[in-house]
């Protein structure tokens, strides 16, 4: 699985109330996005686009198990790439089919607005404007397919668990 | 091959003989419980069957009673599920109402050596009971619903050994923050807690530091099942559970001795607790609006009986509003039994009913921009109580209430124990 986007980055510790306040997790599902990060990028909803990419630092979406995941999605962020992410957000961008790859090291090696390539399934990513290339933490094959193939609702409707719908 | 507390319960859970960092291993989830925010709009996915309804509890914490139409409508969605799948240990609004992780605590849901999910982010709470524990998120909480499996990428045990006595006007959340401070966040670590100083720290205690681990990204934390813990859940249910403890020689990324007697209280800055505490006496003098003690880390007895005495012929100054919210309504009964809310509330404190409440922003303590809060709850996030543009300070309860009194951040030392 080969994506290839522009880089919006964030630092450090950046939690999940920051993608999803408060304010917004009780709206309806379609509303929740423009509230991403407007108390630390304010307009920054507004600005990215279907395909970019989050390039964060250590610790990312550490916090609540909300579905900020979803939101990043509803936005068109195409994959997540950080120093590192918590357990809670890291299994959520696999349920609801984020890829996103733990790669020590890469925040600092771009800058905003690069274009980056990531190879999901080889756990590789590059900076297309240096040509550096990065080893992020392999992502075991059950996990690889479960974030590349959707998420876990399109799996339980097929299995016959679910009533169709939506994703939500 | 010797394995972490952690490991051994993963491995029981897999049916394995062993597992070992870096493995992706499938388990059996012992104990499902959901919330009323699984059952909002957005979240709620409807069932055409489940795994086990013997399996899952169902407890009503977030948004209760329900503040508007939205809540109201989860809540009945949420007991039209618990009718059609047959679900007996139930949790709705009345006096069996309470802060999820305080009733998995309570009720002895969180049996030793075995695992509980739950979508909150605080489901690590139940460490404190030797149960492997976590926050899945919803997608992962459907999953496990209709499946009752689910996996855990195995991680890295760092072991804080905690020796020393700490002194009476320092808790459990004080050792929390220090940590937080001084070794920044956990991301992709377990956390065990062992020492001789653990036998001297009531289950409330432990769980509060068990829940804050929360705020530094652990994977799992657990305790061991000494004879506090083993008596509590014997004493509370029939189902079998088989504690584990860590084996000789198991392998650690870090071992790290903390000394109780050492610390003393601490204050976390606004917008997180990682390496952002220092000792109280550098916050004295930052004027507060709101004061706050609650929460799955910070609503227990213990908690509500610490800030009675501090409060105990005290009024609240007249600048700020302290609210109290028990973690269960047999807490508060209790208190109310043992006289802290009639104390609390003489004080000038609201005592409301237990709900998560103030700790998420969602009711009951929403705080508007340029107001200054110090909460004894879970989370400092910006935003997290209300506007982004107010700030959040976080203490022990009995830090909460000595700046309650004064009006600004405080140390609790003037009105307890130490320096008088």
């Amino acid at each position: 699985m080969l994506v290839t986007g522009r880089v919006w980055k964030f630092g450090d510790n950046i939690n999940t109330d920051l993608m999803q306040p408060v304010e917004a997790i009780l709206k309806p599902v379609d509303e929740q996005p423009r509230y991403a990060f407007s108390a630390n990028r304010p307009g920054w909803s507004d600005l990215v686009r279907q395909g970019d990419i989050i390039v964060g630092g250590r610790n990312f979406g550490t916090g609540s198990g909300r579905p900020a995941a979803r939101v990043l999605l509803q936005l068109g962020i195409a994959a997540i790439v950080a120093d590192s992410i918590p357990g809670l957000f890291f299994r959520n961008c696999v349920n609801y089919g984020m890829p996103a790859l733990q790669c020590a090291g890469f925040h600092a090696s771009v800058d905003e607005g690069d274009v980056i390539e990531i190879n999901l399934g080889q756990s590789r990513v590059t900076n297309t404007r240096t040509g550096q290339a990065f080893d992020g933490t392999k992502i075991p094959e059950q996990l690889f397919r479960l974030m590349s193939s959707g998420g876990v609702f399109r799996l339980l409707e097929r299995e016959g668990f679910l009533e169709p719908e939506a994703a939500g | 091959m010797a394995m972490t507390m952690v490991e051994k319960i993963l491995a029981r859970a897999a049916g394995r003989t062993a597992v070992k960092p870096g493995e992706i291993v499938n388990v059996a989830v012992d104990t499902t419980v959901l919330i009323d925010l699984n059952f909002y709009h957005g979240y709620w996915h409807e069932f055409k069957k489940i795994a086990d309804s013997e399996r899952v509890v169902v407890i009503f914490d977030h948004i209760v009673p329900p503040k508007d139409l939205q809540s109201a409508e989860a809540l009945k969605r949420g007991r039209n599920f618990i009718k059609r799948f047959g679900i007996d240990r139930v949790h709705d609004v009345g006096p069996r109402m309470g802060i999820s992780h305080q009733l998995i605590a309570d009720e002895a849901y969180a049996l030793p050596g075995s695992v509980l999910a739950c979508i909150d982010s605080h489901t690590c709470s139940a460490g404190a009971f030797n149960c492997l524990a976590r926050g899945m998120g919803n997608p992962e909480m459907v999953f496990i619903t209709a499946k009752g499996t689910t996996w855990f990428w195995v991680a890295e045990t760092i072991q804080y050994r905690l020796e020393g006595t700490l002194s009476p006007e320092v808790s459990a959340k004080d050792i929390f923050l220090r940590i937080a401070n001084e070794y920044g966040d956990h991301a992709n670590y377990n956390v065990e807690f062992v020492g001789s100083a653990i036998a001297q720290l009531s289950l409330n205690a432990r769980r509060t530091l068990a829940t804050m681990c929360s705020e530094i990204s652990v994977e799992f934390v657990v305790f061991e099942a000494d004879s506090k813990v083993v008596e509590h859940v014997r004493a509370r249910t029939a189902r079998p559970f088989e504690p584990q403890f860590a084996d000789a020689g198991a392998r650690y990324a870090n071992i790290r001795t903390i000394d109780l007697a050492a610390i003393e209280p601490m204050v976390a800055w606004p917008d997180s607790v990682v390496r952002n505490s220092r000792p109280v006496g550098e916050a004295r003098g930052v004027s507060i609006d709101q004061a706050f003690i609650g929460s799955c880390a910070n609503g227990t007895l213990d908690d509500l009986a610490v800030a009675a005495q501090i409060l105990k012929d005290r009024k609240v100054a007249s600048t700020v509003t302290l609210i109290v919210t028990p973690g269960s309504q047999a807490i508060y009964a209790e208190a109310v039994k043992r006289g802290y809310v009639e104390t609390l509330v003489a004080a000038g404190a609201v005592v409301t009913s237990s709900t998560c409440g103030a700790c998420a922003g969602l009711h009951m303590g929403v705080l508007a921009a340029g107001e200054r809060c110090i909460t004894a709850s879970t989370r400092n996030f910006r935003g997290r109580m209300g506007s982004p543009e107010a700030e959040i300070f976080m203490g022990s309860p009995a830090t909460v209430a000595a700046s309650a009194i004064r009006g600004e951040i405080a140390d609790p030392r003037q009105f307890i124990g130490g320096r008088g």
